[in-house]
């Protein structure tokens, strides 16, 4: 039987996207639907005085207009769990007082017949404010930075070994600088959209979200209706990259209206809605400093990174975490500030923290490294951490090594001239820039239910769902790997919280979480036919012990007499069966977070007793994690041509090589790292988030003028894995691919940028006019 | 956005006859059009489409010329064989600009007509005269990094968008128009209009007129011509900067030139100052240099546009080197 895991299998739902049948938030058909249109606040800070809904009212067409004068009561999830899904704005619950905190907040909704009409009856609704004077401009208002207590999930944002101010003060080598970072939008394709259906007080909602089961337990709490009367379903979602990872108001205020005026209600964000109400990366200041003695060895690391965040919740952007244990120093200090300011809420954006912390820490490195003269990849190598120094760890798996080399080898770094501004191609500066890349390995609890139908094809249900990434292909091909069937014989069903309990896409989690429970529900299902085949005088394989037998082909068959068999099918035939199911939870977390038992006898319950006697899961669960630390590593390079008279960049090559564990699929992972090395790209040199800087609205709110990187943009892109699985994360040897791409990668540019031009730019984006300034 | 009523005209009369009422608007490739009606920036209760109108024919004229419909679509104009050897800088402008399914609809009037893309105009929550005669300009104490230098007033400091105009600008096209007393024809540079105290009011076209044909007159050195766009990314992106430049040099002396700006103005911006300091003097370097600081002489810079003075300099001192370097 071949193995379909590793192989470049064409994603199982490439057809249904490019033909346009899978059906995203807002295009399930619904029955009466009516269209709700958010109108959203023209100042910046302040309270509603008056909405004025009369004219609008009269417009053909208009059901109702939701205020917070007339809507439902919502309720903070206080004291819910924490791993079921966050509400971004956790001091704004859409809809629930006059207080306005930034521009384009939602504060009210037209419920029209037509989606046109809607939209016409919000331009004319009237409303009036008492504007007080908003909190506005990052620099400025660095001052009044404060420590929070902790990042994301609780991660450590204050972290400290040895002495990092004495070691500065007495190294050969030193570099302080600051790096600064806009605030970039995640511009998935698809707006956040939500419809809402109730059917008595059973609530349904088709949903654009990194989170089923994180939508449904909110959605639950906050509208003070039983879990199993809701119901929340993403089949297919167009991009999130985080922004869908926490939830926004989009699908209350859809279920609001919808309960409200007594229809399904469907509300799709405009663009200009998405920047300003459903989250986007902080902008950073970040000062690093690095000592060296006069070989290149680091002796401290110093990291202290100031970000912002609302007056509605608190999100810290950890761009030093990734600095605690990316190079070994004796010496570090990382530090985390906030500063409050009348903006929407941040959240995590595509390797939060990572993204922008590799940024700043890896142009450091490249400092540095002209500072010793020594070649920055030899820096690297200098100070390569052999094992996680501040939590005393060994790595589960690290190749970096290889990486750097294989790196260098494919962008050419030989013909790199160390000196810069003097190397031309044509009328062009030629330079080379290479960083490291790392993201953390996450694993979290998961759940599959998997069924062997009798005629001959097989089923996993998963409450996960797949953002654009692969993951149903992913999900199909273990599945078929473990049922022994081939991978057009198995459907994955995902993103619908019926399903069985399962991580939510974000942290580059959904491989290493929900591949094991998958592939563990399979093997249950199929051990059962085993059982029976055993068990049944009939069967050819009567009387052998489960341990002789193997799977293939949807076959059992002796291991050492593979003639000596049968089908799965003749199985469940003999025995009048449609149908053989498993289910399977694993509960493993690589992070710090307890296991939590469901309740006793919620269907969650009954997979967890299933899952005791199931032996992959008990493999995978007895397996001792805590001596290891889990981390990709990668290494990015990049070559550019400026133009020194106009200071336009034109990246001629990049090159990423991932060390990410073992592989699952070619072509799904080759997608993920080069969109992430062009996320960073764009990050790098025109991504950018500009707010006016008297009311502090945003300014650049649409595609128009927010510029993500064009096909023109984007040069050759080679990508390599090392593909060496990871021994300890899972059976499946799997880490998370989604956000390593984007991390070093804007360093590696702006670190060819300075290697062609000597100037080097220290605030993102690298724009000509930084370039000739 | 706000309902409105669609008829599609069948003839230039018919069409010109439907713009008295109910402030109409024309719209052709709506490339434009559309995206402001969506935001509420343009409330026309009627459009009229004049997509049928017979004005889709590029012609040479006798005198050397040509004369362009003006419902030629970008794309066509710039693929027209005799527009890529005759006027090269049209081609290369409008092939600089948008992106190719924009081209494909956008016409050369729809292009005349285009208005500005400063944010702040497309933004209904901020202040802008343009927009909004008399609620101020949000973009002279803001973001103005994207804003104009030259041509600015005190009401308005939003560039002008188009790349074609400004080749057209530098080769002193005749815009045509015809209204409901007949035809008349508008020399390029009279066309669009510096803000000053009035930025709403941005073309010399009445509101009953329709613009017919735009004619390129014959210049025997247009074949030496060029345009440089200067942006933040390689596709898709208005110009930080540009400059259309046409060149006439014999015996390595500047008999004839033509300069203008795009990214910079609040217009498309013909240089006169850039080609009296050009027409004489020895091909070179240090001539086009001069000739850079006199097209950038007047620019008034903003908080966080000062750079595009340098730059269109540079820009400018490139792309004269270019045709200057042209056999």
């Amino acid at each position: 039987m071949n193995e379909s895991v590793g192989k470049p299998v064409d994603r199982v739902d490439g057809r249904l996207k490019v033909t346009g049948a899978a059906t995203y938030a807002a295009e399930f058909p619904v029955k009466n639907l009516a269209y709700g249109v958010t109108i959203t606040s023209t100042i910046t800070k302040g309270r509603i005085k008056n909405i004025d809904t009369r004219a609008a009212e009269k417009i053909p067409g208009v059901i109702g207009i939701m205020t917070s004068e007339n809507c439902m009561q919502i309720h903070f999830p206080a004291g819910s769990d924490p791993g079921a899904g966050k509400y971004a704005e956790k001091d704004l619950l859409p809809l629930q007082n006059d207080r306005v905190f930034y521009g384009g907040q939602h504060i009210a909704v037209v419920v029209a017949e037509t989606f046109e009409q809607a939209e016409y009856a919000a331009a004319m609704v009237k409303i009036d404010y008492n504007e007080q004077t908003p909190v506005v401009g990052f620099e400025k208002n660095t001052s009044t930075a404060y420590k929070p207590a902790s990042g994301l999930g609780g991660a450590e944002t204050q972290v400290k070994r040895g002495d990092a101010d004495a070691a500065l003060q007495t190294a050969a080598i030193k570099t302080e600088e600051t790096y600064t970072t806009p605030v970039f939008s995640h511009n998935a394709m698809e707006p956040h959209s939500s419809v809402a259906v109730w059917d008595g007080d059973q609530l349904t909602v088709y949903d654009a979200t990194q989170s089923v089961m994180g939508v449904k337990a909110l959605l639950s709490t906050m509208l003070a209706i039983p879990p199993e009367k809701v119901r929340v379903i993403a089949h297919y979602i167009g991009g999130g990259f985080g922004s869908k990872g926490f939830t926004w108001a989009n699908p209350f205020l859809a279920a609001m209206a919808a309960k409200q005026f007594n229809r399904p209600v469907k509300i799709a964000l405009a663009r200009q809605q998405v920047y300003s109400t459903a989250g986007r990366r902080t902008q950073t200041s970040q000062k690093i400093s690095l000592g060296a003695d006069n070989s290149g060895k680091l002796v401290a690391i110093k990291h202290a990174t100031i970000s912002e965040t609302s007056f509605v919740d608190e999100f810290v952007e950890t761009a030093g975490v990734a600095t605690t244990m990316l190079y070994s120093s004796p010496n570090l200090d990382v530090s985390h500030e906030l500063v409050r300011l009348n903006r929407g809420t941040p959240c995590p954006m595509r390797a939060p923290g990572e993204s922008v912390g590799t940024y700043s820490l890896e142009v450091a490195m490249d400092e540095l490294a002209y500072k010793l003269n020594i070649d920055p990849l030899q820096l690297r190598l200098i100070n390569y951490a052999e094992m996680e120094e501040q939590k005393k760890k060994q790595f589960s798996e690290k190749s970096l090594k290889e990486c750097y080399q294989r790196g260098a080898e494919a962008i050419g770094w030989s013909k790199r001239t160390a000196q810069p501004g003097v190397t031309k191609e044509g009328k062009y500066m030629v330079g080379y820039g290479m960083a490291t890349a790392t993201y953390p390995a996450n694993r979290s609890a998961s759940s599959a239910k998997a069924t062997l139908f009798a005629d001959g094809h097989a089923e996993i249900l998963c409450g996960t769902q797949d953002i654009g990434t692969g993951t149903y292909t992913i999900a199909t091909q273990i599945a078929a790997d473990a049922f022994g069937l081939p991978v057009d014989k198995v459907i994955v069903k995902l993103g619908d919280s019926i399903y069985p309990k399962a991580a939510q896409s974000g942290g580059s989690q959904v491989t290493a979480s929900v591949g094991p429970p998958i592939r563990a529900a399979a093997l249950g299902a199929v051990d059962k036919v085993i059982k029976m085949a055993i068990a049944d005088s009939n069967s050819p394989l009567h009387g052998q012990k489960p341990e002789d037998i193997m799977t293939g082909n949807g076959r059992i068959y002796l291991k050492n007499n593979t003639d000596k068999g049968e089908t799965l099918i003749t199985v469940l035939s003999r025995n009048n069966m449609e149908k053989v199911e498993a289910d399977a939870k694993t509960d493993v977390s690589t992070r710090p977070s307890q296991p939590q038992s469901a309740p006793t006898g919620s269907p969650e319950a009954k997979i967890e007793e299933e899952s005791k006697t199931n032996e992959a899961v008990q493999e995978d669960e007895k397996t001792d994690r805590k001596p290891y630390a889990f981390h990709s590593f990668g290494a990015q390079f990049a070559k550019v041509l400026v133009d020194p008279d106009l200071g336009t960049i034109k990246v001629d090559k990049i090159v990423g090589v991932m060390d990410i564990g073992k592989v699952m699929n070619l072509k799904t992972a080759i997608n993920q790292i080069k969109g992430g090395m062009i996320f960073g790209l764009g990050m790098a040199l025109m991504e950018n988030v500009q707010y006016d800087p008297n009311n502090g609205r945003i300014v650049t709110r649409d595609l128009a003028q927010y510029l993500v990187p064009v096909h023109a943009d984007i040069p050759e892109i080679e990508v390599q894995f090392i593909d060496q699985p990871d021994p300890y994360i899972s059976p499946l040897g799997a880490r998370g691919i989604g956000e390593i791409g984007v991390t070093g990668m804007a360093a590696a540019i702006a670190n060819a940028i300075y290697n062609a031009t000597g100037k080097r730019v220290r605030d993102l984006p690298i724009t000509p006019d930084k370039l000739i300034a | 956005m706000q309902p409105f009523k669609y008829i599609r005209a069948q003839d230039n009369q018919a069409a010109i006859g439907a713009t008295g009422i109910n402030e109409a608007k024309f719209i052709a490739g709506g490339t434009n059009m559309l995206d402001l009606m969506k935001l509420n920036i343009e409330t026309p209760k009627q459009l009229v489409d004049i997509n049928k109108l017979s004005l889709y024919k590029i012609e040479e004229l006798l005198n050397g010329g040509i004369r362009i419909g003006a419902l030629v679509k970008n794309s066509d104009l710039a693929y027209n064989p005799v527009i890529i050897k005759n006027y090269p800088v049209v081609s290369e402008a409008l092939l600089s600009g948008a992106s190719p399914q924009l081209r494909n609809m956008a016409t050369t009037g729809g292009n005349l007509m285009q208005r500005t893309r400063c944010p702040y105009f497309y933004s209904t929550d901020f202040a802008c005269n343009k927009r909004d005669p008399g609620s101020g300009c949000a973009a002279i104490t803001g973001y103005n990094r994207m804003n104009a230098v030259l041509g600015t007033s005190d009401k308005c400091i939003a560039t002008h968008p188009s790349d074609m105009c400004v080749a057209m600008a530098a080769l002193g096209a005749i815009i045509y128009v015809q209204g409901p007393k007949g035809v008349r024809s508008i020399p390029f540079a009279d066309f669009h209009l510096l803000p000053g105290q009035t930025p709403q009011i941005e073309h010399n076209l009445k509101q009953d007129e329709l613009i017919t044909h735009v004619e390129l007159p014959p210049l025997s050195f247009a074949s030496k011509s060029h345009y440089l766009k200067v942006r933040d990314r390689a596709s898709y992106e208005f110009a930080l900067t540009s400059a259309a430049v046409a060149l006439d040099i014999q015996g390595g002396a500047i008999k004839g030139a033509r300069v203008a700006l795009g990214g910079v103005g609040t217009k498309p911006w013909r240089s006169l100052e850039a080609e009296n300091a050009l027409i004489g003097l020895p091909a070179n370097d240090t001539t086009y240099k001069k000739a850079a600081g006199a097209a950038m002489a007047g620019a008034k810079p903003n908080k966080d546009n000062a750079y595009k003075i340098e730059l269109a300099k540079r820009t400018l001192v490139r792309a004269l080197n270019t045709v200057g370097g042209m056999s």
